[in-house]
């Protein structure tokens, strides 16, 4: 009898992972954060098969809302191919089966890291973050107690304490990631750890987007065509990067999220569109940068 | 017929030292007296008859036991015993001034600031209560040089005067004066009887202790031996 | 306009609060005034801070009413108010000045955002005007304009208690409640903060309920006082008549425990 016949570990696998009963439990704190857009909803996270801080939170929501029928796309820093986004996309490979995707436009389900893709998304599409620190007045009021009573009561002066101390520090607000943002004029949120270059892709956004934060074991939501505001001051008003007369490197793009890739020890540099499948959809379309044709030739 | 500024009767006090056991003091009995405007009235008696004392229970300073001491306010008396706190306040702050011997003022504030002060509450401008406050404090005899400073450094006799400037400066129609010229020299005591004087002809009233008979003469327009009122002890 | 129609602004009646069985405070009333500055004295346990902290409803009494009478004239009693109210009046009409500065101040950001952080949460959202508020405050409790960027915890003990100050004054409060403020000080540092909060009462009309052990500290800044002593006030009136002419044996203890300095 060979291993694979006594064998029935695909079987021991409910779909996606999580029983049934978790999942049920996980899909009404996010039905909950979808009915109260920005408040972080406790849940009871469970274990995962990989350590905190690489997406248990994104994993369970994942898993809770995926079907046999969606397709899905795991991106981590913009790319579908480092090592976060690719153990995960295993993992629900083995543990659910459903297709898997790199190209944004193909997928139902996307579950990322610190970026939102470049192309539009559409009411069809479900964008899933993995959150490490959920609470934004954490930084200042280290009690939860506290906290949960300064969302009850709107209480939000501290958030802009915060903002203030980065301009008293730095000159300008020098929050570049996690920056705070007011969600339909209630709750303040944390779109931790998406670059702020990203924020005002999350107002009004057609998709679905949820929010999981496995350790702090917290479920927030942003239901489609939510207004999301970033807070600032009037003199110092919110503003996202920039890199002026810079293109992609390898496919032209302009007023995209840049990587920085340094390439040699003389310290040149290129910068490429931080996401992957927008990028190459642009050299398939024939969209192309100064180093594209060296980097066709280098790899060949 | 004139009423009178202050009427004080049948106005008792003990002093119940619970650390001593107990210990019941009575200091004075039955003290009833009458003292109009325009009049500097003397009270009288040796040291320890309780002459202070009655002064700090007209000031509020010492709850009396019993008794009346009523205030004239308008044509209205007003009874200070068990009055409100505030009721106190306000009396000493519109009617009834107090000059001690000691300097209780607050601490680490200028001369000049401390005299300024008493004329600006009296609803002068804070150039005008300036100016009236270095008048004060040069017909005093007190230094210049002094004026900037905060008076816990000077003399004993200049700390007095201080106080006698934050006395005079306001505006009461009652004034209790407790020794204001002991320990003064003949110059200065002389300056302070021709301020009493000066009140006098405005038509303030003042009740006030002088142990000096020199300068009690002078002031007198009439006495009241408190010694009638003492409790033999 | 006589003191007479001056109506209080605080009105206590017959507040007690009990931890479990364990009394704290009871049976007391009184009436705090525009301006006035109230003492409350006693040793530990007599439940001074018990009131204070009933007072200004970071604990809900187990008995009794404190009516207050907000700057628009509404009277309304503290204990039936919405904790969400509670915590706005704490944070706008209200202040107050912990012993510790480390329980009033954020000591991790800077001064400047100490002190501008109560008028963030009434919506200030101009950081040019904020900080120079925060500025002019400092300035106002003598702490130099080159240090709003820096931390408290750079600051002396001193410093830290008149930021705190500060801290609570930028909402031009009515109401102001002191715990301790002066202890843990030098005597010198504790000089000039008496001086800056008589100052300051004086100049903005504050009414202060201050808690002290202190009887010096009471006699310097407070009008009225209230001695406590097992959880009940024993006896209150006038600061100098209760400190001069003291009825009660344990005021009197308490009164002739102080040094006698001067005269």
């Amino acid at each position: 009898m060979s291993l694979a016949e006594i064998s029935t570990e695909q079987d021991a696998y409910n779909f996606a992972y999580l029983d049934e009963q978790t999942k049920r439990m996980i899909r009404r704190a996010i039905l909950k954060g979808i009915a109260i857009p920005g408040y972080q909803v406790p849940f009871a996270a469970r274990e995962m098969p990989m350590p905190y801080g690489w997406g248990t939170g994104g994993v369970q929501v994942t898993a809770s809302i995926l079907g046999p029928d969606d397709t899905l796309k795991v991106i981590d820093q913009g790319s579908d191919d480092t090592t976060n986004a690719v153990a995960i996309r295993n993992f629900f490979a083995v543990t659910s089966g459903v297709e898997m995707t790199m190209k944004t436009s193909e997928a139902s389900v996307i579950q990322t890291r610190h970026r939102i893709p470049e192309e539009e998304l559409t009411e069809d599409q479900t964008l899933i973050y993995q959150v490490p620190i959920p609470e934004p007045l954490r930084f200042l009021e280290p009690r939860e107690t506290e906290t949960r009573k300064m969302h009850a009561l709107s209480e939000y002066g501290l958030m802009h304490v915060k903002l203030y101390e980065d301009i008293a520090t730095h000159g300008h607000i020098a929050t570049t990631y996690a920056y705070p943002v007011m969600v339909e004029g209630r709750y303040v949120m944390d779109p931790s750890p998406t670059p702020k270059f990203d924020n005002p892709k999350m107002h009004k956004n057609r998709a679905l987007q949820l929010f999981g934060a496995g350790r702090e074991k917290r479920i927030y939501a942003l239901p489609p065509f939510t207004d999301v505001v970033s807070l600032d001051f009037e003199d110092h008003p919110f503003q996202i990067q920039e890199w002026p007369d810079t293109c992609c490197a390898m496919c032209g793009a302009k007023d995209v999220y840049f990587d920085e890739v340094i390439l040699d020890n003389e310290g040149s540099r290129m910068f490429v569109c931080s996401d992957s499948d927008y990028c190459e959809t642009r050299q398939a379309d024939g969209h192309y940068g100064e180093m594209h044709a060296e980097y066709k030739e280098r790899i060949q | 017929m004139t009423q009178p500024i202050l009427r004080v009767s049948n106005l008792t006090k003990t002093f119940t030292m619970h650390l001593q056991n107990g210990l019941h003091m009575p200091v004075m009995n039955d003290v009833a007296f009458e003292v109009f405007n325009g009049e500097c009235v003397v009270l009288a008696g040796p040291s320890g008859v309780g002459k202070s004392t009655l002064l700090k229970l007209i000031y509020g300073n010492y709850s009396a036991d019993m008794g009346d001491i009523e205030l004239r306010v308008g044509d209205e008396f007003i009874n200070l015993v068990d009055a409100d706190p505030r009721l106190i306040l306000d009396i000493r702050r519109t009617k009834i001034g107090y000059v001690s011997q000691f300097l209780s003022a607050i601490p680490r504030v200028s001369a000049l600031d401390l005299v300024a002060e008493v004329a600006q509450n009296w609803g002068h401008e804070e150039a005008k209560s300036l100016e009236k406050a270095q008048t004060m404090l040069a017909r005093l005899n007190i230094p210049e040089r002094l004026w900037h400073l905060p008076p816990a450094t000077f003399s004993g006799g200049e700390q007095q005067r201080v106080n006698i400037a934050r006395g005079f400066m306001g505006e009461h129609e009652m004034l209790l004066l407790d020794e204001p010229t002991a320990s003064l020299d003949a110059i200065n005591r002389k300056v302070v009887l021709s301020m009493i004087e000066e009140k006098k002809q405005a038509g303030a009233a003042m009740l006030g202790i002088f142990h000096d008979a020199e300068t009690r003469n002078a002031v007198a327009d009439r006495e009241i031996d408190v010694t009638s009122f003492a409790v033999a002890a | 306009m006589s003191f007479q129609d001056v109506k209080p602004l605080l009105k206590v009646e017959e507040l007690s609060h009990y931890y479990g069985q364990q009394l704290g405070c009871r049976d007391i009333n009184f009436e705090l005034y525009p301006g006035e500055v109230l003492a409350i004295v006693g040793e530990s346990g007599s439940g001074k801070s018990t009131l204070l902290n009933c007072l200004s409803t970071q604990i809900n009494p187990t008995m009794g009413k404190a009516y207050y009478r907000f700057a628009d004239g509404r009277v309304e009693n503290l204990y039936e108010m919405s904790e969400a109210d509670q915590r706005t009046l704490l944070r706008t009409d209200w202040g107050f000045v912990h012993q510790h500065p480390r329980d009033g101040l954020r000591m991790g950001v800077s001064a400047g955002a100490n002190v501008g952080e109560r008028l963030m949460a009434l919506g200030h959202r101009h950081y040019d005007n904020l900080r120079s508020t925060a500025i002019d405050w400092l300035s106002r409790v003598e702490i130099d304009a080159d240090r709003v960027d820096d931390a408290p915890r750079t600051f002396s003990g001193g410093m830290q208690q008149r930021l705190q100050i500060a801290r609570n004054l930028v909402t031009n409060p009515r109401l102001v409640f002191m715990d301790e403020p002066t202890g843990g000080l030098d005597v010198s540092v504790q000089a000039r903060l008496l001086d800056l909060i008589r100052k300051l009462v004086s100049d903005l009309g504050l009414s202060i309920i201050i808690v002290t052990h202190d009887l010096a500290v009471a006699r310097l800044l407070s009008h009225r006082i209230m001695v406590m002593k097992g959880g009940e006030v024993i006896e209150q009136g006038l600061t100098d008549q209760v400190l001069d002419d003291p009825h009660q044996a344990y005021t009197q203890l308490l009164v002739s425990s102080i040094l006698q300095v001067g005269t």
